[in-house]
């Protein structure tokens, strides 16, 4: 029997609406399971007390301090190159071997696991440069990994810049480098954030890499070449280790909430920001009479 | 017939091998308005760009023969880019509002050319929006964004925007080619006060507007000069019959 273009039509529009629906129901299962059991471990002492007994008792004052620091480390030394070698490929760059080099090298930091930034990190930062299990040496890591997010991020938001804007402002007498900083960059930004915003979820979830490089260390750190224990790194050795699955999940909770904080946070000072420099009404476009 | 503020002597240009213009020379006089018109891919809009070498931004490119602006070689390597295109404002076809506030975008120009105290600034935006007939309209929300203007407002903004340069010569790629008839009257009527300032080199959207508006003309046709004269003798009266063609509607 063949179907009727009409029935063919539903069908497919079951199917694909099915599949929507999973991959949201996949994702409610997953926060729901973990904020449930979660949730009720959280609690102001929880948040403000240092692990004790391996974790087994006490808080995750030091996880949360350390996660905050190795995650800053790495998104600040992170952003500038990352941005400056995006600039370079967007702007400076019209399609030579030494870019084909530089991309190339981006994808292919891009596809490698992070278990072997963790190697990387553990032979270069922490035995060859002697940063030992430290904040810097994770977050020197962490920078080296999320670079590439960076550049292909704010690649594309500066590609996506209309050239009229560039014809523009050379036309109005700018250089190159006074068109980049006063027109491009300001109209890239919106989407240079969403990679650095990106990068920071990523930083903040990344396990294997901080393990062999930033330590285990519960102690609350006191500088940043101290060893820390991250949150995400604290919850796989609390579950793995079997030391306490509460605190474990409480961890766990903590980690999404924050991860939706930095997201919905990060949202909402950009638009302010946007809409501060008088610009939210361009994004949609000018009128034509 | 005035001065002549631009002599362009032999003007050859080439994109990659194609060569888009032909040995082209032309005298434009000062504090004239002089339309440069042709069927599409003539020439006309690299002809405008290479007299403030804005085609130097597409890679592999090539003008040959020489421009002056008052006697001064264009390519001499002594001529500054930046202060060029000062000298040499430019309006292109679409409106090309920045995405900053009026103000900013009026204030873009000078402020690069080194203006910071915001008083000198807010007297050149606001002379510069009163000759582009746009302050009545926008002197009360000068830091709203300038794409929140309409289609025609943008285009004089942009006008205006130039106008702050406080140019020398005017370029206008078929600047109406976007707008309607009551925006169109509007920038052409303030082009007739403008060119006792400047010296004006438009591209018009039709024949019409060559017409209307032009006190010399010059035909273009696959990169080469047809014709050129004044606006009477071209729109009334070509001598060569390419140019009545085009004008009657016989190709285009």
């Amino acid at each position: 029997m063949k179907l009727s273009a009409k029935s063919s039509e539903k069908i497919a529009k079951s199917i694909i609406w099915a599949a929507a629906m999973l991959v949201v129901a996949v994702l409610a299962a997953i926060v729901i399971y973990i904020l449930a059991k979660g949730l009720p471990t959280l609690s102001w002492s929880f948040l403000t007390e240092i692990p004790e007994g391996g974790g087994a008792a006490g808080g995750i004052a030091s996880p949360i301090v350390g996660t905050v620091l190795v995650t800053a480390v790495a998104v600040l030394i992170a952003t500038p190159l990352g941005v400056g070698t995006a600039v370079y490929l967007a702007e400076y760059t019209k399609g030579g071997a030494i870019t084909k080099i530089i991309r190339f090298s981006a994808e292919s930091l891009a596809g490698i696991p992070s278990i072997v930034y963790g190697l990387f990190g553990f032979i270069f930062f922490v035995m060859y440069l002697g940063l030992g299990w430290s904040i810097l040496s994770g977050g020197l890591t962490l920078a080296i990994m999320i670079l590439p997010t960076i550049i292909r991020t704010s690649e594309e938001a500066i590609r996506g810049v209309p050239g009229s804007y560039r014809e523009t402002s050379f036309s109005l007498g700018a250089t190159k480098w006074q068109t980049i900083y006063k027109v491009v960059f300001p109209a890239a930004i919106q989407g240079i954030t969403n990679g650095i915003i990106l990068s920071v979820g990523r930083s903040v979830a990344e396990t294997a890499a901080l393990v062999l490089t930033a330590g285990s260390s519960l102690r609350m750190p006191t500088s940043l070449f101290a060893p820390t224990r991250t949150m995400a790194v604290h919850f796989y050795t609390l579950a793995m280790e079997d030391i306490s699955p509460a605190n474990a999940f409480g961890t766990a909770a903590l980690l999404i909430i924050l991860i939706f904080i930095i997201n919905v946070g990060a949202n909402i000072l950009l638009n302010r920001f946007i809409s501060n420099k008088g610009k939210k009404k361009e994004a949609k476009g000018g009128k034509r009479n | 017939m005035t001065d002549t503020k631009i002599k362009i002597e032999n003007l050859s240009f080439f994109y990659g091998k194609k060569q888009a213009i032909n040995d082209f020379s032309l005298d434009i006089p000062k504090n004239r308005i002089m339309s440069v018109f042709g069927p599409a891919k003539s020439g006309i809009t690299t002809l405008l760009r290479s007299l403030n070498r804005l085609y130097e931004l597409i890679p592999d490119t090539r003008a040959e023969g020489r421009i002056l602006i008052d006697n001064e070689d264009i390519h001499a390597p002594s001529v500054s880019l930046t202060q060029l295109r000062r000298r040499v404002g430019m309006v292109f076809d679409v409106p090309t509002p920045l995405p900053m506030s009026i103000f900013d975008n009026m204030a873009y120009g000078p402020r690069l050319s080194g203006i910071k105290r915001r008083s000198e600034l807010e007297g050149i935006v606001e002379q510069s929006l009163k000759m582009a007939a746009l302050w009545e309209d926008v002197c009360d929300r000068l830091d709203t964004p300038a794409a929140s203007l309409s289609g025609g407002q943008q285009q004089r903004l942009c006008m205006a925007r130039v106008l702050a340069l406080k140019p020398e010569v005017i370029l206008l790629d078929r600047p109406c080619s976007g707008l309607d008839p009551i925006s169109t009257a509007k920038i052409e009527e303030s082009l007739q006060e403008l060119k006792k300032q400047f010296t004006i080199v438009i591209a018009p959207h039709n024949i019409q507007q060559g017409g209307r508006i032009s006190d010399r003309a010059v035909f273009m046709l696959s990169g080469n000069l047809i014709e050129e004269g004044t606006a009477e003798e071209i729109f009334a009266n070509p001598t060569d019959k390419r140019t009545a063609d085009y004008i009657t509607g016989r190709f285009g």
